[in-house]
């Protein structure tokens, strides 16, 4: 095994280092707000700041203790994106006298004190394997909770994907993006020999069993499901591109991506026809500015058009545009105001880091030597690259619009636990991925028995 | 399970390179054309309630940015607005922008593309970007005696320009209105304003009448039959035109008569001379039946006619010959030979003609932006004369001014002349049917060296009240600039 040869650093230290370089992103940030809109250096810009650098502080020390060989970049990039998150919120806030700023530090406390937690508790990711069928039960559960009234939350801006927890609301399917993958990577790591002999071959497609076909059959009718009781188009790709991916590195079979972006072409279809609100949304993206739509169902992704164009090569300049004409320009737009005040070269920064983000949770999976720990790796940084080319895909009129939010920049709690939980998963994964692997004798743990032969 | 891994790597990174080519083309390659969007209101966000640069005649300026205490840092002002609100027009978030606001508004706003570079040091110093100065070639005096020539109640454009560079000295129109009323920064007063200004009748709210308007040019349009027969050499200066009181066509009951009251009756065959000193219909409108449509079409669109493409730098409106489609009727040739049916021109156009023959044939590009200026009186563009077209020959443009000389010497437009000039001149009547015309005058002077064109339009008024408005006028217009 080539991994042997390697000598493993925990590089704890460059991690800090890049973390003050990440913080140093999102407090400057901050004070660029503070400057361009003729604000003093008030109390938000404080607490921002002081949040920011205790909790990535936090979860550095957490890993010099329980993931000494974790990746040192991903922690430093998601709180450069964090950061920059929680500088235009607070950016919109002053503009529209809105207070959004506030709640998402309290929702970024809450999100890494989860992210740590995970941390400190999971001493090793291949322990999830054992909540397979729990995790599937969860995902179901969480999925059907904004379906049932008293708890959900209603239609809001046109999808029921919330419920209300007391003074909050909470999006339920974002957790299940987490309990789903788990499920699949359980499954898969499971079965895989299985779906893989088994099956006839027709030509050069090896095509599955139908009993083997279940999972796939059951990704499609949940993504179809939310699709249709929840009418969260975002949600549903995202949840369907993610089984797609994970199936195939679990079998290496190109007929399953054949199969599933077949399934994926009929029910687009099927939805386009039958669903108004699908309709709507694709009419609205085709013919964004026929005068038709530019004033209702492109009204949005066409106003973030304009803000992007104004912000050109190297924007106006944080404060000096006006993000705030389009509508959820914190939430789902939040690229465009990016765009828009920081320029091309702003949102090409952005991008990149997501890009080292998503690189580094492919170097975790393949550096993982158990095939759960593959499969959930690859999951859940495919879903980032998928989230990304969804919501940024939308908002640049690549695709149609459709409300994800943006990882770790667009405001919302739910968006921002889930994927500092999945930070959490990766940075573990990769802990394990980078670990040396330890021969002596009285130490063999669980994680050498179970070195699986690839 | 690795190689799948790799595989599925390099889908994800295709997602981001297909992300990377979309916002490129948004914010660099399709940026252009979002920003011009007609229906982005950015542009119009950022200037609003900036400080946008001053309209200036004479040194002073007539529209101009001035601090507020409101969360809009600047308001729009126009200084006697009534006397330059056809040109200026103006610039409101809720009603629109117009004129020089609209035409000039990258400059204004100092956005235009010749302050690529400057923008790019803004870029980095972070300074906001402030606006250019516009001056103007209006001559303050001359802009309000011509004002004042218009009596209210009389829907009234006067053009004054130089034929030599098609400078515009002085362009007024009425009734005019307070532009300070539509550029408030409270959408309630605004609306109200509107409203209330778009009952006055002949009003225009959006750029003078003397370049957004057309009318029925009358006889003045006599000037384009005369150079197209010159033109075609089946006539010279000698040539002996038919002129009978009234010509019939087969089969219609409508006669063209010639004008009832002056000396054209006297003889049923004209020259040049006599049937441009008098205003004879039937000898013009039989030049363009012999001719035929084309030959008295093309000559037109040598003039400007036809043409969409003139800006001063606010976009003119197209004057139009024939204005109907497809080929004219003989009686509708010889009615539209005479300035009425099928002929439309704004009172620029018939400027522009004008100042086409005083200037040897070649036709100036018209304009009223004589320089751009930085906030630091850098100037970032500057007038040049510029040829438009070649409308006639030398020959033929002299021609037509020895004869428009004996129309003011001689003829119906003697009250244009000056004691000591040599006035060139000629006169409009176009009946509108109810006893009421739009009466013109246009010319130049001197002849031997113009130095200024007037063309004058006073519509919807009875024949005495024309001709009292328009070449006496005329004649202290052209006094006035003279003189100065």
């Amino acid at each position: 095994m080539s991994q042997l040869a390697t000598v493993a650093k925990p590089r704890r230290n460059t991690e800090l280092l890049l973390l003050l370089l990440a913080l140093a992103v999102g407090i400057m940030a901050n004070a660029l707000v503070n400057l361009n809109l003729g604000r003093t250096f008030d109390n938000d810009f404080y607490t921002q700041s002081t949040v920011l650098t205790v909790l990535s502080l936090a979860v550095h020390i957490t890993l010099r203790f329980r993931a000494k060989y974790a990746d040192p970049v991903i922690l430093p990039v998601v709180v450069a994106l964090n950061g920059i998150g929680l500088a235009v919120i607070h950016r919109l806030d002053i503009t529209k006298g809105d207070s959004a700023g506030p709640r998402q530090w309290l929702w970024t406390t809450l999100a890494v004190a989860a992210a740590i937690a995970v941390i400190w508790i999971l001493k090793d990711h291949r322990i999830l394997r054992r909540y397979t069928y729990i995790s599937l039960l969860a995902s179901v559960i969480l999925l059907l909770l904004p379906l049932i009234p008293g708890i959900s939350a209603g239609d809001v801006n046109g999808a029921t994907v919330w419920i209300r927890l007391g003074p909050f609301t909470f999006q339920p399917g974002e957790i299940a993006k987490i309990t789903l993958a788990i499920f699949f990577a359980g499954y898969l790591s499971s079965n895989r020999d299985l779906i893989l002999l088994a099956g006839k071959k027709i030509g050069p497609l090896q095509l599955p069993r139908t009993r083997d076909l279940a999972p796939m059959i059951v990704a499609w009718l949940a993504s179809v499901g939310v699709l249709v009781f929840q009418r969260d188009l975002g949600s549903s790709v995202l949840f369907f591109g993610l089984f797609m991916v994970m199936i195939y590195v679990a079998t290496s079979r190109i007929s399953w991506i054949l199969i599933g972006l077949a399934l994926m072409v009929v029910g687009g279809f099927a939805a386009y026809q039958i669903f108004p609100h699908v309709n709507r949304r694709i009419d609205g993206w085709l013919y964004a500015f026929n005068p038709e739509y530019i004033g209702g169902d492109s009204f949005q992704v066409v106003q973030g058009l304009f803000g992007m164009a104004n912000g050109g090569l190297l924007g106006t300049g944080f404060g000096q545009g006006s993000p705030e004409i389009v509508p959820l320009a914190n939430s789902d737009m939040i690229i465009a105001a990016i765009g828009e005040e920081l320029g091309l070269v702003g949102l090409f920064a952005v991008l990149c880091l997501y890009a080292l983000l998503v690189a580094r949770g492919f170097r975790a999976a393949l550096g993982t030597r158990d095939a759960f720990g593959k499969l959930l790796a690859v999951g859940l940084a495919f879903s980032f690259a998928l989230q990304c080319f969804v919501i940024i895909g939308g908002v640049t009129r690549l695709i149609p619009l459709t409300g994800l939010t943006t990882p770790f920049l667009a405001a919302g709690g739910s968006s921002l636990l889930a994927n500092w939980i999945i930070v959490a998963l990766i940075l573990r994964i990769s802990d394990a991925a980078r670990r040396p692997l330890d021969l002596s004798p009285n130490s063999m743990n669980e994680q050498q028995k179970e070195v699986p032969t690839l | 399970m690795n190689q799948a891994i790799r595989n599925s790597w390099i889908v994800a990174i295709a997602l981001f390179a297909l992300l990377f080519g979309s916002i490129s083309y948004v914010q660099f390659f399709a940026a252009d054309s979002l920003n011009a969007n007609p229906n982005n209101q950015r542009q119009l966000l950022k200037t609003f309630c900036s400080n946008r640069g001053p309209i200036l005649v004479d040194g002073q300026p007539i529209a101009e940015s001035v601090p507020t205490d409101t969360d809009c840092k600047y308001q729009r002002k126009y200084n006697d607005p009534l006397l330059y609100a056809g040109l200026t027009g103006f610039f409101s978030k809720y009603a629109g922008q117009y004129g020089l606001e609209f035409a000039m508004k990258d400059e204004l706003a100092g956005t235009s593309n010749d302050a690529f570079f400057e923008r790019i040091s803004q870029a980095f110093t972070g300074a906001v970007p402030q606006g250019y100065s516009v001056e103007l070639t209006i001559d303050k005096d001359i802009q309000k005696m011509a004002y004042d020539m218009i009596p209210d109640g009389v829907a009234g454009s006067i053009v004054v320009m130089n034929p030599k560079t098609g400078a515009i000295i002085a362009m007024v129109s009425k009734p005019s209105y307070d532009t300070n009323l539509l550029a408030s920064h409270d959408e309630g007063s605004v609306r109200a304003a509107q409203a209330e200004l778009s009952q006055i009748p002949g009003i225009n709210l959006y750029g003078s009448s003397a370049y957004t308007k057309l009318y029925a040019p009358g006889s003045v349009f006599k000037l384009i039959d005369t150079a197209a027969a010159l033109e075609s050499g089946k006539y010279n200066k000698d040539s002996v035109l038919p002129n009978p009181a009234k010509m019939s066509f087969p089969g219609i009951s409508y006669a063209l008569p010639n004008y009832a009251y002056g000396k054209c009756y006297t003889q049923t065959e004209a020259t040049f001379t006599f049937a441009l000193e008098n205003s004879c219909n039937t000898p013009f409108a039989s030049i363009a039946l012999d001719l035929g449509q084309d030959a008295i079409t093309a000559q037109a669109e040598k003039f400007g006619f036809n043409d969409n493409s003139t800006k001063i730098p606010d976009k003119v409106v197209t004057s139009r010959f024939p204005g109907g489609k497809g080929p004219l009727s003989d009686d509708a040739l010889a009615q539209s030979a005479i300035g009425q049916l099928n002929v439309l021109s704004s009172p620029l156009q018939i400027a522009m003609m004008t100042a086409a023959i005083a200037n040897g044939g070649k036709q100036m590009q018209p304009n009223m932006v004589q320089t751009v200026r930085t906030p630091d009186l850098k100037t970032v563009s500057s007038l040049v004369p510029e040829e438009l077209r070649q409308s006639t020959t030398p020959e033929i443009a002299a021609q037509i001014k020895d004869w428009m000389v004996s129309v003011v010497d001689n003829g119906i437009a003697s009250q244009a002349g000056i004691p000591g000039v040599k006035v060139a001149g000629k006169t409009g009547t176009a009946e509108l049917g109810d006893g009421l015309n739009n009466s013109w005058f246009t010319g130049f002077a001197p002849a031997n060296d113009p130095q200024v064109v007037v063309s004058i339009v006073m519509p919807k008024v009875d024949v005495a009240t024309g001709a009292q408005l328009t070449s006496p006028n005329a004649s202290k217009l052209f006094k006035a600039v003279l003189n100065k």
